[in-house]
């Protein structure tokens, strides 16, 4: 009896759900141990998505960082980007001018209604229901493409920048967004007739993941999935960035903390995320769009360049009897306009040169001489009028380009001293630690990843549940593993 | 030239024997090969149907508007590569999309598609088909065991469990009809039903054609009870690991297992290839019509009936679909047969 006591030993079945799974949103893994349905261990596997987004930045200036802010949570890039430059905005001490506050409060919030949508859409696919899903696409294709009118990228914009946005919006755009306001409304009752009120979708939803304000808290859930719990949390409305101080906005929240409050949450999300767009539109300031700080922004081009930009008359020439002949000015040419013998003068095919000035900024030795309006004079008079003394305003401009080189290259120089700041992405709090040792690249940077720590809390909902409520649940706390891993 | 080595009347019988089969062969291959391209538009209809209730076209690249698209799509399953899973038990493997497929096919022997078109015209029709579409769920469960996936495992597990919960249910819903008709011949059932006062069964035996519905949904795995092969959370359920011609076996005997329960529907409530008297006595010039159109048109709007419902509604967690199956269907059904028996005896 001993022996048959042995022999019959059961245990749980142990599934690996992911990384390759049509439901885990990504590259999740979950490594479940399950009895019959019932999941009764969950373990979660993160990082099949790491590009280390973190360690890069501490090598790239604070201007090459912020594309890789769209890489992280490739579903709303718009408001990665709005968190990573007011971060590095308040690291530098200066601020955006008000009409570029109030476009990154509207494009943002565009962002948030576009990952929401996406995420009704994957979550409701996740439970079955596949109208729903076309549905949702159908307007986020609409977000996207007044994304691609201001900016010209769908989903990796990087259009706001350090110091403001990278362009003006036009005219026609704020018609077309007004427009999508106006209809969006008539469309969330679309999804709701679906999915709201099938009884199906209760009985999927209601009681389904929960966790009291008490424990979202303590895990560090934010953003909708802290409050379904109840959590009136919102950094948007506790410290307000960009112009939400200026803008009229509710914070729904739940009451029971199930995966269904969680998605009447996110619902109603979508009205105010209307309503603010709308407002940001209507108050939408003049002035410009970039912050006067040369310090730390790029200026305008022909502010900058006035050597190469706008006119393109100006000519090159070098100097026989300083140039050394090292060459270094043929590998910066972009044409190949420059040619010559090693460690003998080089000389510049005026036929072909571009007049950028690489060469220019390029020449260790000074050889290189600027003869203004000089295009497309010939050789002798070239030489005779690089003998000339420069004009004095060309004289700073080539030190404005040398100026300007250096900053691009090097980047701005951040003051030392270490900052957090968080922003309200759709998935929750996006918070970006810096150290800035005084150079032009952070010392450390650091990202708080809502993805991450939501990944965190799936056991604690999932377990005790059946095997299609981890679905349910991993839909929920709105999972971007590109986020989440970084 | 026979005369010397068989009598005649041996004869005679053969050649009626003869006759008689070369007529079922001609009948089966009617019907099989209608049955398969039925399958094949089916799927082209359920992508046209769906993709417009989602606001967009569905198939529209091969062919005009997309009508060439299944053949394209069997082409490609033809050719792909056969994968075997290294650790699966072959012989099983190889099998289940077999039985699969022949317990789907088999059912259409005793369906009646028109008066006098039915390939076996036997008594025990209703029963036969329960029988077959009982044994489909051998190849479901074998060949979620012989993949030696986790995923197929779980798959074949909750098919086997939904299947026979709601195999009882479906059984019990019929019962009802077969009470009325007197008989489980299903040509027997229609012309009982041609001969009744509502011309059609599904109007006394409204319950029991509800619940016949949904418990026809749950038998063929689709949406609302797609749990078997629930996409997001079984992958693909039990046909994970079948690719190529293996799975296009179980996609084939799925589908026509749909045509299966929707041509029972059409038979035991519908009132198979006759329309209610009442119709034909305000329109007469519908008696014209053949039977096998109003039999098809039937069942088109049953199939229609299960696009419809994939395309809305979301799908039950196992335990929900267990207790809708064990604590309304099957009580409700009973309900009925007694209600029915009752009505009956009085009567």
């Amino acid at each position: 009896m001993e022996q048959l006591e042995r022999v019959l030993e059961t245990r749980e079945l142990n599934v690996s759900m992911g990384p390759q799974h049509p439901a885990t949103h990504g590259v999740l893994r979950l490594v479940l141990d399950i009895d019959g349905e019932t999941v009764v261990k969950v373990t979660p596997y993160v990082g099949y998505l790491h590009r280390g987004i973190e360690k890069l930045g501490e090598s790239l200036s604070y201007f090459q960082a912020l594309p890789l802010t769209d890489r992280m949570d490739y579903v709303s890039s718009m408001t990665n980007n709005i968190g990573y430059v007011n971060a590095v905005e308040r690291l530098f001490g200066i601020e955006a001018p008000e009409r570029a506050r109030f476009i990154r409060t509207m494009v943002g919030e565009m962002a948030r209604i576009a990952n929401h949508l996406l995420w009704l859409a994957t979550h409701a696919l996740d439970i079955g229901a596949m109208t729903v899903f076309l549905y949702c696409f159908r307007e986020r294709e609409w977000i996207l493409e007044l994304f691609e009118k201001i900016c010209g990228a769908r989903l990796t914009v990087t259009y706001p920048r350090i110091g403001g946005v990278r362009n003006d919006v036009s005219q026609e755009f704020l018609d077309s967004l007004y427009k999508f306001t106006e209809e969006f409304p008539t469309r969330i009752p679309e999804y709701e007739t679906l999915i709201d009120k099938n009884r199906i979708w209760l009985k999927r939803t209601v009681g389904i993941g929960v966790i009291s304000a008490e424990e979202a808290v303590n895990w560090g859930l934010t953003g909708p999935t802290l409050r379904g719990s109840g959590v009136p949390y919102d950094v948007r409305k506790y410290m307000p960035y960009d112009a939400y101080d200026k803008v009229e906005f509710d914070v729904p929240i739940g009451t029971e903390g199930d995966t269904y409050d969680r998605y009447r949450c996110r619902m109603m999300e979508f009205r105010q995320s209307n309503n603010i767009i709308r407002q940001c539109i209507e108050k939408l300031p003049p002035g410009p769009v970039m912050a006067d700080a040369p310090k730390f922004t790029l200026q305008p081009k022909d502010k900058m360049f006035p050597i190469t930009h706008p006119t393109k008359k100006h000519a090159f020439y070098i100097d026989e009897k300083v140039c050394k002949g090292c060459g270094m000015c043929a590998r910066a040419c972009p044409a190949k306009a420059i040619f010559g013998e090693k460690k003998k003068p080089h000389k510049i095919n005026q036929e072909l040169c571009l007049s950028c000035a690489n060469c220019y900024v390029t020449c260790k030795f000074k050889a290189l001489k600027i003869v203004p309006g000089g295009k497309g004079l010939s050789e002798e008079k070239l030489r005779e009028l690089a003998a000339a003394p420069l004009p004095e305003e060309i004289k700073n401009a080539a030190g404005h380009l040398v100026e300007h080189f250096t900053f691009v290259k090097r980047g701005p120089r951040a003051p030392e001293g270490e900052l957090y700041v968080a922003t309200e992405v759709p998935k929750g709090e996006l918070g970006f630690y810096f150290v800035s040792d005084g150079s032009g690249k952070p010392y450390r940077m650091r990202i708080r990843a809502p993805s991450f720590i939501h990944a965190g809390v799936l056991p604690r909902l999932c377990v005790g549940h059946l095997v299609a409520d981890v679905i349910a649940n991993i839909g929920t706390i709105d999972l971007v593993l590109g986020e989440c891993d970084r | 030239m026979f005369e010397n080595v068989i009598r005649p009347e041996t004869l005679d019988t053969l050649a009626k024997f003869g006759i008689n089969a070369g007529i079922i062969i001609v009948k089966i291959a009617i019907v099989l090969g209608i049955a398969l391209l039925h399958v094949a538009y089916a799927t082209y209809f359920e992508r046209k149907v769906i993709g417009h209730m989602q606001v967009r076209l569905g198939p529209m690249r091969v062919g005009p508007h997309g009508l060439l698209q299944p053949i394209a799509d069997g082409l490609k399953l033809f050719f792909k590569e056969d994968i075997l899973p290294a650790n699966s038990d072959k012989p099983v493997f190889y099998l289940a999309p077999v039985i699969f497929m022949a317990a789907a096919m088999v059912n259409l022997s005793v369906i009646p598609f028109a008066s006098n078109f039915v390939i076996a015209n036997i008594n025990v029709g209703l029963l036969f088909i329960f029988a077959i579409a009982g044994m489909g769920v051998y190849g479901i469960f074998i060949s979620g065991w012989a993949s030696n996936s986790k995923y197929a495992f779980i798959g074949g597990l909750r098919s086997s469990a939904q299947v026979i919960s709601y195999e009882i249910a479906m059984g019990l819903s019929l019962v009802g009809v077969m009470i009325m008709a007197g008989s489980v011949n299903l040509s027997d059932i229609v012309k009982a039903q041609a001969n009744s006062v509502f011309g059609i069964f599904a109007i006394p035996q409204i319950i029991g054609f509800v619940v016949f519905t949904i418990a026809a949904v749950a038998e063929t795995n689709r949406t609302p009870f797609d749990l078997p092969e629930a996409e997001n959370e079984l992958v693909a359920g039990y046909h994970v690991e079948y690719s190529g011609f293996r799975f296009a076996l179980f996609f084939l005997g799925e589908y026509i297992a749909m045509f299966i329960m929707a041509s029972l529907a059409t038979v035991c409530f519908l009132g198979g290839w006759t329309i209610p008297w009442y119709i034909t006595t305000v329109l007469p010039f519908l008696k014209y019509v053949p039977g096998i159109v109003w039999f098809l048109l039937k069942v088109y709007a049953f199939i229609f009936f299960y696009y419809w419902i994939r395309a809305t509604v979301p799908r039950y967690r196992y335990d929900q679909l267990m207790a809708i199956g064990w604590k309304i269907l099957i009580p409700v059904a009973l309900a009925n047969l007694l209600l029915t028996g009752l009505v009956k005896i009085l009567l």
